[in-house]
C-alpha cells in the first residue's frame, strides 16, 4: 500500500505564469509518454515479474512515477495559477478553460484525454522490460522537447531533473531485463508462459 | 509465510488502517480535540506494533534502517503474493 509523503520529489517554485507553456507540459502528466501513463503500466506489469529484482524496480519506479505526476501537475497549476480567461484563450487554453476551468486534467499537449490504451501489460516479462526501455526513452525524448519549448529557468530546472530520472530508470530496467534474462537462461522451465513451446502441452 | 508473521503483521494492517480512517475524519474535524488524542495514541501503538514486526520480518517501508547486505527490500513476500 501507499503513504503520502507531503513534499515534493524536487522542488518546483515558478514565480512567472505561463500558460502557453503549461498547454504542452501537461503532456506529461495525462499525454501518451506521461507520468500517469509510466507509473500504471510498471504498477501493472510489477505483478507477473518473475525475480525479486525486477518486482522491486517496477515497484518502487511505479512509486517514483507518481511523484513525478506530481510535480508535473504542480508545474502546470503553478504556470496557470491566477491566469485569466482571455489570457489563457490566446495562449490557446480556451477549450481547456471551458472544460477544466485552473484545474489540472490528465490529457496530452494535443487535448486527448489520458486513456490507457497508452500502457500494456503483457505478462511476459521481457516484452515487458522492454517496453519499459522505451517508455523511459520517450519520456526522456519529450522531456527534451520542453526543455527546448521552455525559456524560464524556474520550470526548466525540474524538467531536467525529471529528464535525469528517465535516464537512471531507463538504466535500472536494462539491468532488471539481464538479471531476468539470466534467470530465464538458467531455468528455462521456469517460465509459465510459453506453453505452445512445450511439446507436453502440444495437442 | 509463517503463521506468527502472518498474525503480527494483520495486527500492524489494524492498527494503520484505523489511522487511515481517523486521518479522514479528522481532516474534516480539525478542531475534534478527543479524536486528535485518539490519533495520538493509535499512531503510538501503530508505530509499536511496526517496529516489532520490522524487527522480525524486515521491513515495510524501503526508509526503514539499518540494512544488511543483501539488500532485503526485495525480498519476497510482495503483498500481492
Ligand atoms: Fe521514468
Amino acid at each position: 500500500m501507499w503513504v503520502y509523503e507531503k513534499k515534493l520529489e524536487y522542488p518546483v517554485r515558478i514565480k512567472t505564469p505561463n500558460p502557453k507553456l503549461a498547454k504542452y507540459i501537461i503532456s506529461q502528466y495525462g499525454g501518451p509518454d506521461g507520468e500517469l501513463a509510466a507509473s500504471l503500466r510498471y504498477l501493472s506489469q510489477r505483478f507477473s515479474m518473475p525475480t525479486n529484482e525486477a518486482k522491486g524496480i517496477l515497484n518502487d519506479i511505479g512509486t517514483e512515477e507518481l511523484a513525478h505526476l506530481e510535480m508535473v501537475g504542480t508545474i502546470v497549476y503553478q504556470l496557470t495559477r491566477g491566469v485569466p480567461a482571455d489570457v489563457l484563450e490566446r495562449a490557446g487554453l480556451g477549450a481547456y478553460y471551458t472544460d477544466h476551468d485552473h484545474a489540472v486534467y490528465p490529457m496530452g499537449a494535443s487535448g486527448t484525454p489520458f486513456t490507457a490504451a497508452y500502457i500494456q501489460s503483457k505478462g511476459d516479462p521481457i516484452a515487458d522490460l522492454h517496453e519499459d526501455l522505451a517508455a523511459e526513452q520517450k519520456a526522456r525524448a519529450t522531456y527534451e522537447n520542453l526543455i527546448n519549448l521552455a525559456d524560464d529557468p524556474d520550470v526548466i530546472d525540474p524538467l531536467r531533473f525529471l529528464r535525469e530520472r528517465e535516464v537512471v530508470h531507463f538504466q535500472r530496467f536494462g539491468e532488471a531485463l539481464r538479471i531476468v534474462q539470466d534467470k530465464l537462461a538458467e531455468k528455462p522451465f521456469y517460465v509459465k508462459k510459453p506453453d505452445c513451446m512445450n511439446p507436453v502441452y502440444k495437442r | 509465510m509463517d503463521p506468527n508473521q502472518a498474525k503480527l503483521l494483520k495486527e500492524v494492517m489494524a492498527a494503520d488502517f484505523t489511522l487511515i480512517d481517523l486521518n479522514l475524519y479528522l481532516n474534516t474535524h480539525p478542531y475534534d480535540q478527543n479524536t486528535i488524542m485518539l490519533f495520538n495514541n493509535c499512531a503510538q501503538r501503530a508505530k509499536m506494533l511496526r517496529n516489532q514486526y520490522e524487527k522480525l520480518y524486515g521491513p515495510l517501508t524501503v526508509q526503514n534502517s539499518p540494512y544488511k547486505c543483501p539488500w532485503q527490500w526485495i525480498n519476497s513476500p510482495w503483498p500481492w503474493e
